[in-house]
């Protein structure tokens, strides 16, 4: 069990930046993230694209504001659990209870949710039947490609997962590639090499097809796939994959007793709290009257909250307002000399 | 205003007026219909506005957006009449305009 003073769910910008603020108060803090990297919308969506409404910096993007973030952070000890899902929060004698999917408890009297719109799944086959098959025969990701050798893999998607693990798993397995329209959005390089495999006879390339059906008896043995004038086709194989990129989901936020509206949660705009003691809710995922889905609006909100945090991690001490300019308290934690 | 028509995927129907300039989408979150998330805010990068067009009106709108066909990829269960509705802004000349919404988003 992990004992923090504040528990950050979600790092993207807001969460770094409520990081930073606890940080500087003195307090210390653990961030959880479903993805496998640091910066949510900024870097899953948008690495490339230029941001021009961040105060004093005219123009940045997705990518260079998360590194710009996470530089902000470096004096601080700050640990990251990244590929984990925060699904439970119970309180226990005025403390958070706050447990992952990995089996991770922390032990907290804060917790900050700075969950934008939800974590971020990969989005998965329409039929429902394939759920029985999820994560012995089909998967969203690739864990260990070891278990795909000298068997037949159907790959599905059309950007650069698919393209890639399709000229990969083509080194030692039987590759059908299947896609729902002609053209693929992954780089050129890749997608002239699965051509140069298609002609070996490497890859099979199913273009215009659709996952219409897996079929088998407990175990997968093979998939129907349709297209567009409804013709199907049956293709044996042993493993199916899936690579149509993220969705948003609220998920287990929605269980855990907070007020909700729509997609968002409800708070102040003192403390930024939650109808729950303690649960804090900052930057996109918050609701308030006038509320701004920007990402300055989340730097202003986590802010506020890690003061609040600050009365219940140190109910014996009293919060002193202070600039980082001048107090050699914030200055030595920050690892500066103060004159 | 131009009127809109958004058929549930339980065959529930809404229409309503939308002022010009909005997107499908735009319409859709405003008047609170279910079954359009719209979660990226109209940028392009969620594919939960995903919607089909009926048959009759698909070559009547304005074209599908550069990169519109690749977040397409993404969204569930896509068909040769979807749009991401996000991208599809409200005119006159659309009035009228009916789309069936997905199963999910
Ligand atoms: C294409 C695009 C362009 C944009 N351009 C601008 C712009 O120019 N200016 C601007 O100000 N804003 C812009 N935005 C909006 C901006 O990106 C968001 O306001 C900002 O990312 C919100 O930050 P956040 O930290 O609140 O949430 P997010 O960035 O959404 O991060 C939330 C994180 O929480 C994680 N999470 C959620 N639930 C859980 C859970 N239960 N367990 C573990 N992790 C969880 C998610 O995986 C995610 O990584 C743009 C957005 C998009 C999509
Ligand atoms: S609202 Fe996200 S793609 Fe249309």
């Amino acid at each position: 069990m992990i004992k923090t003073d504040a528990l950050i769910i979600g790092a993207g910008p807001t969460g770094l930046f409520t990081a930073h603020q606890l940080n500087i108060i003195g307090l210390k803090c653990e961030i959880v993230d479903n993805l496998d990297k640091i910066g949510g919308q900024c870097i899953e969506l948008y690495p490339d694209k230029p941001i021009y409404d961040i105060p004093a910096v005219p123009e940045c993007t997705g990518e260079e504001l998360t590194n710009n973030l996470i530089n902000q952070l470096k004096p601080f000890d700050i640990k990251f659990h990244l590929n984990e899902r925060v699904d439970e929060v119970k309180n226990e004698k005025g403390y958070w209870h706050v447990k992952t999917n990995n089996g991770t408890v922390f032990y907290t009297p804060n917790v900050i949710i700075a969950g934008g719109v939800g974590s971020f799944e990969p989005r998965k086959f329409t039929p429902k039947e394939c759920e029985q098959y999820e994560g012995k025969s089909i998967f969203y990701s690739i864990k260990d490609k070891n278990i795909f050798k000298d068997k037949t893999v159907s790959i599905f998607g059309g950007g650069d997962s698919a393209l890639d693990w399709a000229v990969e798993l083509s080194a030692n397995s039987k590759v059908n590639l299947i896609h729902r329209r002609d053209e693929f959005r992954g780089a050129q390089s890749t997608l002239n090499k699965v051509y140069e495999l298609e002609k070996e006879g490497r890859i099979n390339l199913f273009t215009k097809y659709q996952l219409k059906n897996p079929r088998g008896n407990g175990k997968l043995d093979s998939i129907d796939i349709q297209n567009e004038n409804k013709e199907i086709k049956n293709l044996k194989t042993d493993y199916v994959l899936g690579f149509f990129g993220l969705i948003m989901q609220l998920g287990p936020i929605a269980n855990w007793g907070l007020n909700l509206n729509k997609k968002t949660i409800e708070v102040d705009t003192e403390k930024f709290e939650t109808n729950q003691k303690g649960i804090y809710a900052v930057g996109d995922i918050c609701s308030y009257p006038g509320k701004l889905k920007l990402i300055l609006s989340g730097f202003h909100e986590g802010a506020l909250a890690a003061r609040a945090c600050f009365k219940l991690a140190r109910p014996d001490e009293k919060y002193r307002f202070e600039f980082t300019t001048s107090s050699s308290s914030i200055l030595k934690r920050l690892g500066k000399k103060s004159d | 205003m131009p009127k809109i028509t958004y058929v549930e995927n339980n065959g529930k129907s809404h229409t309503v007026e939308i002022d010009k300039g909005l997107t499908v989408m735009e319409g859709a979150i405003q008047n609170n219909i279910p079954g359009i998330d719209g979660d990226c805010g109209g940028s392009m990068a969620c594919a939960t506005c995903h919607v089909y067009v009926k048959e009759e009106w698909y070559d009547k709108i304005n074209e599908k957006s550069e990169g519109e066909d690749d977040m397409l990829d993404q969204a569930f269960e896509p068909n040769k009449f979807s749009r991401l509705s996000c991208q599809i802004s409200v005119t006159d000349e659309i009035d009228g305009l009916i789309v069936d919404l997905p199963k999910k988003q």
